[in-house]
């Protein structure tokens, strides 16, 4: 335990002295807050709209949750953000410790690989918490101006969707980093698994024969539409964390293979 | 303290070390010396525990490094060629979390990083980031993690690579300092490096043990005899004529004559001193000494002799290896 938590303090440090991580996380919050203010004003607009319309004939305006629409639009969007950061984050975990000679010292210590992976692998996911704290706070302002107070479900599972994705991203890119010691090469590997991984299912055309639906099923961004929609389903709960694992387990079989360490 | 039994790594075909075997007892410090690419590194990376041998068995302290990794891990100290360091910590950053890593309780940790400070020669050095460290102290960073766990083994890769002269010296009387509490096992291609520091050293030549002795007893071993080298004022008849009277002597050369100096070759048994004899023999006989010393054959002929012998007879015809221009510079 002592060995896992001094993995993840010592990854989060060297996050935090490296310009990636400030780089990432300054691109997340403009382009995150850039679509957070267009969403936000175009729906209050077509909300203003369609005020002025029932009037001019008279009628109730239709109620809207303008919370619950901004909040989906904001998870999808994050979604197609993360696709093109998360490489970013994770090029450099196994990579940067190859190419520096670093490897040698957690090699020859009494340390577990999963002591190793397992301690990686959180300090990336508390980053991703990190990145994901400003669109919390935005959204706690939108749901405390919002009269009568909305639902919370959408947000905690855009919240939860955000953050299993992001995860399962994470560890593919881990796993992509461990096969190399250039972190170019790394990222441009988990860039490929994760465009294979978006667009598998344009594949499947409409048919459903067993194959369509196996890459129907495995498509990355099509269980995460339900939860930005505020909907919580097991079996995409279920999708991700299979996900996250076969990338900490394809990681361990990666660090095993004595071949790369010639 | 450690054992390694007919130790072979292979990639693919080629074969980086093939069948090594030695022992080293508890406090020795070993040499580990070879021409570039000779298995020097892969040998020690087995031993560390950083990658298996395709065949053989590795125990350190009484575990074997495969069997039971985290047990031999923890008590072995190991500093690659390239030291093992994160460039963005400070000093002491780095060695709390190699300390935490190795196992120390964090109760000790404070002293332990004192201790191998101070011994390293890093003391004040501790808020610094590595990456504004020169090559000579991110070295003793690099040794001051192999040693922070008070390991009962430690594994050098080509400590002194990359120091100034002065460094060198340095970091010689450290892991001189060293003797005895730990067991080293030390690899270099600088010759004078293994004389001065180990008790015996192993002479490994593409992949095999070629000599396995002390330093002392690899010279003697190709030397045979004694030779001085003499500079003698006088008749060159008489000077070979004076000398052959010495007793022990078997064989005089006249090297060279200039001048009515003569520089003579003398070669004796090697069985009793002959030195002051011949000295003695010149100024009696009337003859005018200029200078006396003996010819010694150094760990260079020796290494040379060796691994040369070894290519002779594998008449393989490998490429060579590199060029050693370390091994000039520095001695």
């Amino acid at each position: 335990m002592r060995n896992y938590f001094a993995i993840v303090s010592k990854e989060l440090y060297s996050f935090f002295v490296s310009p990636i991580a400030y780089v990432v996380l300054g691109v997340f919050f403009a382009v995150s807050g850039y679509f957070f203010f267009g969403i936000t004003t175009s729906i209050i607009e077509r909300v203003q709209q369609m005020g002025f319309q029932s009037q001019q004939f008279g009628s109730a305006p239709p109620p809207v949750d303008v919370f619950s629409v901004i909040t989906s639009n904001i998870f999808s969007i994050i979604s197609t953000i993360f696709l093109l950061l998360m490489p970013l984050i994770t090029m450099g975990v196994f990579a940067e410790e190859k190419k520096r000679g670093t490897v040698e010292l957690l090699f020859t210590s009494p340390l577990t690989h999963l002591q190793l992976i397992l301690g990686k692998f959180t300090a990336v996911m508390v980053f991703l918490l990190v990145m994901l704290v400003p669109t919390i706070l935005k959204l706690c302002l939108l749901y405390f101006y919002s009269d009568p107070l909305p639902p919370l479900s959408p947000v905690l599972n855009g919240f939860l969707g955000a953050f299993l994705l992001g995860g399962s991203l994470l560890s593919l890119g881990i796993f992509a980093s461990s096969l190399t010691e250039s972190q170019i090469v790394a990222g441009i590997l988990s860039f490929g698994f994760i465009i294979i991984l978006w667009v598998v299912d344009w594949m499947a055309g409409t048919g459903s024969t067993l194959g369509n639906e196996v890459l129907r099923y495995l498509s990355i961004m099509s269980h995460y539409e339900d939860f930005t929609k505020g909907v919580l389903d097991t079996s995409h709960v279920f999708f991700y964390l299979s996900l996250i694992f076969m990338g900490l387990f394809l990681t361990s079989v990666s660090l095993n293979s004595p071949k790369w360490r010639s | 303290m450690i054992e390694a039994e007919h130790l072979t790594k292979r990639y693919g075909l080629l074969a980086a070390i093939e069948d090594v075997s030695f022992q080293v007892r508890q406090g020795e410090i070993l040499g580990f010396l070879g021409p570039n690419g000779a298995g020097k590194t892969t040998t020690m990376r087995i031993l560390a525990g950083f990658f298996p041998a395709t065949q053989g068995r590795a125990v350190v302290a009484g575990y074997d490094v495969f069997e039971q990794p985290l047990e031999a891990k923890s008590r072995v100290g190991y500093l690659p060629e390239n030291p093992p360091l994160y460039t963005e910590m400070t000093v002491d950053s780095y060695l709390r979390f190699v300390a935490t890593i190795k196992g120390v309780a964090s109760s000790d940790t404070p002293d332990r990083m004192e201790i191998v400070k101070d011994r390293c020669g890093l003391s004040g050095q501790g808020q610094r980031l590595i990456k504004h460290l020169s090559k000579g102290y991110r070295q003793r960073v690099g040794l001051a993690q192999a040693l922070i766990h008070d390991p009962d083994v430690l594994i050098l890769d080509e400590p002194t690579i990359g120091l100034d002269p002065k460094q060198i010296i340095e970091f010689r009387e450290l892991i001189g300092s060293l003797r005895g509490e730990h067991t080293i096992i030390l690899s270099t291609h600088i010759l004078p490096e293994v004389s001065m520091t180990c008790d015996r050293v192993i002479i490994i030549s593409r992949g095999r043990i070629v000599a396995v002795d002390s330093p002392q007893n690899l010279t003697s071993r190709i030397q045979g005899g004694e030779q001085i080298d003499l500079t003698v004022g006088g008749d060159t008849g008489r000077v070979k004529e004076l000398l052959n009277a010495v007793p022990h002597v078997t064989r005089v050369t006249v090297e060279a004559a200039e001048n009515g100096l003569s520089s003579v070759l003398v070669e004796a048994d090697g069985q009793a001193e002959v030195r002051h004899a011949v000295a003695r023999q010149m100024i009696h006989g009337g003859l005018d000494l200029y200078e006396l010393k003996v010819r010694s054959v150094s760990l260079e002929d020796v290494f040379v002799e060796l691994t040369t012998e070894e290519e002779a007879a594998e008449g393989t015809g490998r490429e060579e290896d590199e060029p050693d221009t370390q091994r000039e510079a520095v001695s």
